[in-house]
């Protein structure tokens, strides 16, 4: 005998009974507005940092957009926002050779030069 | 009320005109073309939300002062009704489309720019006070809504026609905004020609124009508005209404 | 590196608590899980601004329809940062809307009820919000970094969210005998969906569970649900009104609240589209969506008009 039991979680709906077999309908692209990256400077001195991202019709209105869906609290005096498919980004297959060897260059830390206490101001 | 001190019924025309627009464009909320404008637009309702509760408050202040009774900003904008109301009719008429929504922004926001100018001059420092906070938000509704105007107006065919419809509906509801009232304090005719100027100069880079007819309804501020508005007050005040003296 | 490889290594890194991001190779089903899972989310919030947007235009004052109004802000905000987040899982947001409205994807059953009383803004905010939260807490963990992300700036918006609601009862539970009416009204009829919100009993499971193992997940629905019932059975009291369970009891051996059995049947049929408002609420998110198109259409045309002309120019 066999018995399908699946597990359900809050979040993860489950469709069991619902015999609706609509397939995606294929969607007009010329109301898609593209996909922006929002970038946050939440005070003075501080770096743009990543906030999210969001869809709008061109720059100005994605400043906007990121103006009402992520400065609702306060949270940054300055926005950046470039469009999606502008980033471009490293590949994580060649994070070890990217990445792993600046681990043995521990010259470049300050902390690695052991001068004696009398040295001032350095 | 006792509404003899015609400051009083000038303070609760600034709030109603706030308050009746906040609730249009609150229907609004869930229901916009896309996420984020639906966002954006609730950001322009919960400023004028503000706006009217911060003028709601003055006015009770100052009512209270005058003739010793107890009004709150809840009393002013639920008790009254329909004939008490001072906002101006382009305020509560109905959201129609996008177009016509983010139109009636545009003319209202526009004006209140202007107005808020003078008023951020007043000899009532608690009145100057809450214009110049409200300018800082009226700034950004005129932005957002002239570049939504230039962009439906330049957009596609469908979206140019539909901003004609919503210009030829809500302008004869424009000229209310500059006739004067017994309890105006600002000399309108002077805001006249610069709110003109401004909006045809957005209209022309929408290619789109003011139309030809220009008789003007009016009513509004006198409290003689259109039957739109009693249902909105109907919706609005039903669970004050219902539950007199509740605390909610 | 073979498929087996790759799919150890992808383990290693869930087990050892780090992250996995967008371009990261991961199992396809993996993929699969997160996609469903969070653009389910994602049109939850989207459709539960619906049941408080009813009450929008009949807040009873200033205050509360600001409150009100900032609450259902934030849920579109909540919906948008979900949606980005699935959008790194290779799917549009016009594909996740289309399999919203098609009735393929799906979203939470609790938004299918509806508000029928000023009292059932608080109860939402309390209860149902109350119940999202147990989860979302959880999820600001879960393995896959831009949900977990966009799960920590959810949260601490929330933040206000279940305040406000509870706040809003315990005004009413103050008030006139008709406003303590419409505050136990609104407790019955939520009570028994929110616990439906955390989904069916664990022991209708298998043991292994993948969304557990790859760290989707980290606590069991009836986990959740006790942590729940635990903490409202004492918020109630505050309020001075009861649950609508005969069986709810402390028990001591246990250091939990014992609960009466969920109505499964009830359950079952709300997801299967029979509850009070599913039509009514999916009709509204089509609507919207369908007058929205010419206003997104124009906006695209306009951008395009515009680079072309800063182009030749």
């Amino acid at each position: 005998m066999h018995i399908n039991i699946t597990k359900y979680y809050y979040g993860d709906i489950p469709d069991a009974g619902n015999n609706n077999t609509h397939e995606s309908t294929g969607h007009s692209t010329t109301s898609s507005w593209p996909l922006w990256e929002v970038f946050i400077r939440s005070k003075q001195g501080l770096d743009h940092k990543h906030a999210g991202s969001l869809h709008a019709a061109d720059a100005a209105m994605a400043i906007e957009n990121a103006r009402d869906v992520y400065t609702r609290r306060q949270e940054g005096i300055s926005i950046w926002v470039v469009e999606s498919q502008y980033i471009h980004a490293s590949n994580p297959d060649d994070a070890e050779m990217f990445y792993e060897p600046a681990s043995d260059k521990v010259y470049r830390h300050p902390t690695f030069y052991d001068l004696p206490d009398e040295v001032k101001h350095m | 009320m006792n509404l003899k001190n015609l400051y009083h019924s000038f303070l609760l025309h600034l709030a109603d005109s706030s308050l009746i627009i906040a609730q249009r464009n609150g229907e609004c909320c869930a229901h916009g073309p896309i996420l984020e404008q639906d966002i954006a637009i609730t950001n322009i309702t919960l400023d004028l939300l503000g706006q009217s509760r911060n003028f709601y408050q003055y006015a009770a202040q100052r009512l209270n002062e005058a003739n010793g009774s107890s009004e709150t900003e809840d009393t002013l904008a639920y008790h009254r009704g329909e004939r008490d109301f001072k906002n101006f009719l382009l305020c509560e008429l109905p959201n129609g489309d996008w177009a016509q929504t983010i139109t009636r922004q545009f003319l209202f926001s526009c004006f209140q720019q202007l107005l808020f100018e003078k008023l951020s001059k007043s000899n009532d420092e608690h009145l100057a006070a809450i214009a110049n906070k409200s300018l800082k938000e009226i700034q950004y509704h005129v932005k957002w809504s002239s570049e939504w105007v230039i962009r439906l107006g330049d957009g596609t065919e469908e979206s140019h026609e539909r901003m004609k419809k919503a210009i030829d509906y809500l302008w004869p509801y424009t000229g209310e905004m500059f006739m004067p009232a017994t309890y105006d304090i600002i000399n309108l005719e002077d805001l006249k020609s610069i709110w003109l100027n401004k909006v045809e100069a957005v209209l022309q880079e929408a290619t789109l124009s003011v139309p030809a007819n220009t008789f003007m309804h009016s009513g509004g501020k006198s409290g003689v508005h259109t039957e739109h508005l009693g249902f909105l007050l109907a919706e609005m005040q039903y669970l004050q209404r219902t539950y007199p003296g509740a605390e909610w | 590196m073979t498929l087996h490889d790759l799919e150890k290594i992808f383990q290693a890194k869930i087990d050892q608590e780090i992250k996995i991001e967008p371009k990261d190779w991961m199992p396809e089903a993996y993929r699969k899980t997160n996609i469903r899972q969070i653009s389910q989310h994602a049109h939850s919030e989207i459709v539960g601004m619906l049941p408080e947007g009813n009450w929008i235009s009949r807040a009873p004052s200033l205050k509360r329809k600001a409150i009100l109004v900032a609450k259902v802000q934030d849920e579109a905000g909540h919906g948008l940062y979900l949606y980005a987040a699935a959008e790194t899982l290779g799917i549009s947001r016009d594909q996740m809307i289309d399999d919203l409205h098609s009735g393929k994807a799906k979203y939470s059953s609790i938004f299918n009820y509806p508000t029928l009383s000023w009292a059932d803004m608080g109860a939402i905010g309390w209860l149902v919000d109350g119940a999202a939260i147990m989860n979302q807490v959880m999820l600001c963990r879960t393995s896959y970094g831009p949900y977990a992300r966009a799960m920590v700036r959810i949260c601490k918006e929330e933040s206000f969210h279940q305040r406000q609601g509870f706040d809003a009862l315990l005004v009413l539970s103050k008030g006139s005998e008709a406003q303590r009416a419409m505050c136990q009204d609104a407790i019955n009829r939520w009570w028994w969906p929110s616990l439906m919100m955390f989904g069916p009993k664990d022991s209708e499971s298998t043991n292994s569970d993948q969304s557990m193992k790859w760290k989707i997940k980290r606590k069991t629905n009836d986990e959740l649900r006790q942590n729940f019932v635990d903490m409202i059975a004492e918020q109630i009291k505050l309020l001075g009104m009861t649950l609508p369970d005969p069986d709810l009891k402390w028990n001591e051996e246990r250091k939990h609240y014992d609960f009466g059995e969920i109505d499964w049947t009830e359950f079952w049929n709300v997801v299967k589209g029979n509850g009070p408002c599913n039509k009514q609420r999916l009709d509204a998110r089509r609507k919207a969506h369908t007058e929205g198109q010419w206003v997104r259409e124009a906006a695209i045309a306009y951008a395009n008009k515009k680079k072309e002309k800063s182009a030749a120019a």
